[in-house]
């Protein structure tokens, strides 16, 4: 592998901290996420991992009496800037939940568009092609290519999970944010997600949150271990996996406590 | 894979200048759909609180002249005269709460009846079917229960019924005096078949809205499937069934045209289930359109007045007691 | 087993006999009534019934076209007029009703739903009827219309709340627009259910008379001009139901179990639609 002289940031945090009502989930995280990388972020339940996850597409200021201080910038530009519009911001960044949440009364085909459409309709032609696309970087592809028009419902847990993947990739966000994406799947889909991961991070710069630490290693390149809401440790994968530098970080990836 | 260190923060390497601005900087328009959309509902919305609004002033208004003209005695003095202009609507409120009485005391042990074998005792294939009769007992329309009543319930009354009543009760004075038919009888049987279905609707998601865990630790306990559904369920859910009973009364005391059919509209007040009598929402129906003088209608509308008013006490009642067991949800709202 | 325990047990097995029994009479009635409904109607019913309009008074023969047709037009134009209000109030409970203003549409609708149909009856009488001097079908839609709305608003908003958060995370996190969430994803997820709900209202307001007394006032005579009174199958059952003539009484139970027919079909439809959507809800 050749080492670029410097490469992008796409994503980056600055002092990000997130409340609910009074309460701090997240605190003052500073994180960098080069492009085209996978990062984990992981910890145990209620150290804020999720939290700060779905700060990063605003998806946290929709909970009532949420409020996020700090900065949060793409692409150099700050997010939480008054003039930014949330709505088109989500546009841009596409986000995978826990569960599956294919919509029901839409087809597979409709789901994959539903994000394509929210921008006003294309020409079918298009939409045909973004569609496949994206099943096709999901993996999903050969399994539907001749059931498009059929119920979301009716795939299994696994197959609704990469259609959800599809979804979110086919407006081409190039940010893609995954949380716990394989916690209600059986091994199978696991590996089949996380196969995906190395695959997509080509074209998309991934942050997933896990809280499956092996998951982790097999997956990311960096990893961000938080506890309580704060950053604890970040560094390259296997560093962070071998040699952790913060006391904290052994216990937990040895498993002595979370 | 870049060797770049991740902390601390340093300044990019290389300063990337977007061709153009984000995208997403432009379009605040969406904001402002959102606020249409909003501002639409809300509208709609704000036609419930307007509606009550023009009924209680429609109401008001109307009964104005009369309730000016004979005060508080209107609630009980007997006299209905529209030819002396004099207007009291005791009878009615009489057979109101009594015909409504009526039906609850036979709805009641048939309703809650319903409801526990539906919950507790009927096997699973018997639900649904024995359900959907049930509701579709509160599909049929109200002229269609006054037609069965006047053709069908009051020959069966008269024939089988009120003989050997009469043999065994006649000295009471609840079945005092002859038996023409319409009556508060046939009043009160109508009325409560009307109501079961809506009972035993409400019943029964209280009743589901008990945890299994009370029923099962009964049974654990040894208690025989009759003592668990007494010790355990019935009292967990007792506001919730005393909140559908009253649901019920609510119902039973606006129903209108099965009630006219059958009670015999007259302004009389008498302990004898067995003489006609008259409720608040049959003499509106009987008499509204043969209310010549402005005073007859005001004195119609204070009727309608006072049956609002009723009623609405009695549904709130009803509801705070339901919603103490179902947490808000429309409960009974889904039969027909 | 002791004389205690035996007690125990046969007291439950009484119990449960009593229990069996009432809920077998509570549907006995339902039976006895439809099966009068068909023995005393069925015979009456041919094609005359539906296509003429009724003799006069005394005469034999006619039928209860102008009803049928009148209950159609005045059912219809309530439902016009009711669907979208009510299921608009029904989304907006759902969606922004959290607060004071939710709260007491929320209280008005539960009121309103308990309302005797007879004073909706005369209140729309007065502002619809009295100052123009006319009777209408219109003005009979508009009280039917009264009482559909508070039920359809609660039975959408009970609908809407029962789509899962998830969905509307998800369609947000693509980029929805808040109104677009609510219109393409979560309404459209419950729409079996709403309109469900909006059959069984119909349904329900099909077959009142009480409200229709003042506005509608009937017609006995074929007419569909809605500025005009209309009969419709409820008015005219009641009618022939307390009228002296054999006759009529014979065609009250035919209309009687036309509109039962009716609004059996609604509340088997809605019935239908619930088990067409796949995940909508129940």
């Amino acid at each position: 592998m050749v080492a670029a002289a410097n490469t992008r940031l796409r994503l980056e945090t600055v002092r990000l901290t997130a409340l609910f009502g009074k309460n701090p989930a997240v605190r003052e995280v500073s994180l960098l996420f080069p492009a085209h990388t996978v990062t984990a972020i992981i910890g145990p339940s209620g150290c804020g991992k999720s939290t700060l996850l779905r700060c990063l597409n605003r998806m946290h200021e929709l909970t009532p009496d949420a409020a996020v201080t700090g900065t949060v910038l793409l692409d150099d530009v700050n997010i939480y800037a008054t003039d930014v519009n949330p709505v088109e911001l989500r546009r841009r960044i596409g986000m995978v939940f826990q569960r599956p949440t294919p919509f029901p009364t839409m087809s597979i085909y409709d789901n994959v568009a539903a994000g394509l459409r929210v921008n006003g309709r294309r020409p079918r032609q298009e939409t045909d092609d973004a569609v496949e696309r994206a099943l096709r970087q999901s993996a999903l592809w050969d399994e539907v290519k001749d059931r498009l028009a059929t119920s979301a419902l009716a795939l299994s847990g696994g197959q609704q999970q990469r259609l959800c993947i599809a979804r979110a990739i086919a407006p081409q966000p190039e940010i893609l944010l995954l949380d716990e994406p394989t916690a209600s799947l059986d091994p199978a889909g696991t590996q089949r997600i996380e196969e995906l991961c190395h695959t997509l991070k080509r074209l998309y710069t991934i942050v997933i949150v896990t809280h499956n630490m092996q998951q982790a290693a097999r997956v990311s390149d960096y990893t961000a271990f938080m506890y309580l809401g704060s950053l604890i440790e970040v560094g390259r994968t296997n560093e962070i996996f071998t040699k952790p530098q913060v006391e904290q970080t052994e216990a937990y990836i040895t498993g002595r406590f979370g | 894979m870049t060797t770049l260190p991740l902390e601390p923060v340093p300044p990019p390497l290389e300063q990337t200048t977007p061709s153009a601005e984000p995208r997403w900087r432009a379009l605040r328009s969406v904001d402002r759909s959102d606020r249409i959309y909003r501002r639409i509902l809300t509208t709609l919305a704000l036609a419930l609180p307007a509606l009550i609004l023009v009924i209680l002033g429609v109401l008001f208004v109307s009964a104005l002249p009369a309730v000016t003209r004979f005060g508080p005695s209107f609630l009980w003095t007997s006299t209905w005269d529209p030819v002396a202009e004099v207007y009291g609507a005791a009878p009615m409120i009489f057979g109101t709460l009594a015909s409504s009485f009526l039906a609850l005391l036979i709805a009641v042990p048939l309703a809650l009846g319903v409801a526990i074998f539906l919950t507790e005792f009927s096997p699973r294939w018997l639900r649904q079917p024995v359900a959907f009769l049930v509701e579709l007992l509160a599909a049929i329309p109200s002229v269609v229960y006054g037609l069965w009543g006047v053709f069908v319930l009051i020959p069966f009354l008269r024939s089988y019924v009120v003989p050997p009543l009469k043999a065994v009760l006649g000295w009471t004075p609840f079945f005092d005096g002859a038996f023409y038919g319409n009556s508060l009888l046939a009043g009160g049987i109508i009325l409560a078949i009307m109501i079961v279905p809506y009972i035993a609707a409400v019943s029964r998601e209280v009743l589901l809205a008990v945890p299994t865990s009370q029923r099962e630790a009964a049974l654990a306990m040894g208690a025989t499937r009759w003592e668990a559904v007494r010790s355990a369920v019935l009292p967990y859910g007792r506001a919730g069934l005393i909140g559908a009973i009253i649901l019920g009364l609510g119902r039973a005391l606006g129903e209108t045209m099965a009630v006219t059919m059958l009670i015999g509209n007259r302004h009389d007040i008498g302990l004898s289930v067995l003489q006609p009598a008259y409720t608040m929402a049959a003499a509106i129906a009987n008499e509204f359109s043969e209310a010549t003088t402005n005073m007859y209608l005001s004195a119609l509308f204070e009727v309608g007045l006072i049956l609002f008013v009723l009623t609405v006490v009695v549904n709130a009642i009803a509801r705070i007691l339901i919603w103490r067991v179902a947490r808000g949800a429309a409960v009974g709202s889904k039969a027909l | 087993m002791s004389a205690g325990t035996f007690r125990r047990h046969l007291t439950s097995r009484v119990m449960t006999a009593l229990v069996v029994v009432l809920a077998f009479l509570a549907v006995l009635a339902l039976v006895l009534i439809l099966g009068d409904l068909i023995a005393k109607g069925a015979s009456s019913i041919d094609w005359a019934f539906f296509t003429k309009s009724p003799v006069p008074a005394g005469e034999s023969g006619g039928g209860v076209a102008n009803a049928i047709v009148g209950t159609f037009i005045v059912v219809g134009l309530a439902a016009l007029i009711g669907v979208p209000v009510g299921v608009g109030a029904g989304m907006y409970l759902a969606e922004y009703g959290s607060g004071r203003l939710g709260f007491l549409v929320r209280f008005v609708a539960d009121v309103l739903n308990g309302t005797p149909s007879i004073v909706i009856g005369i209140v729309a009488w007065t502002f619809l009827v009295k100052p123009t001097g006319r009777f209408s079908a219109l003005a009979g839609s508009v009280a039917l219309a009264i009482l559909m709305i508070p039920m359809l608003a609660r039975t959408t908003e009970e609908m809407v709340r029962l789509v899962p958060h998830s969905l509307r995370e998800a369609a947000l996190a693509l980029g929805y627009p808040r109104w677009r969430t609510s219109l393409k994803v979560v309404a459209r997820t419950a729409l079996g259910g709403i309109v469900t709900g909006c059959l069984v209202g119909i349904a329900r307001v099909a077959g009142e008379t009480a409200p229709l007394l003042f506005t509608a006032l009937g017609n006995l005579n074929f007419s569909t001009d809605v500025r005009h009174p209309m009969q419709t199958l409820s008015l005219q059952i009641y009618v022939y139901a307390t009228g002296p003539f054999d006759e009529w009484h014979r065609m009250a139970w035919a209309a009687a179990l036309v509109l039962m027919g009716l609004v059996l079909i609604l509340a088997l439809a809605a019935r239908w639609v619930t088990r067409q959507r796949y995940g909508s809800g129940r």
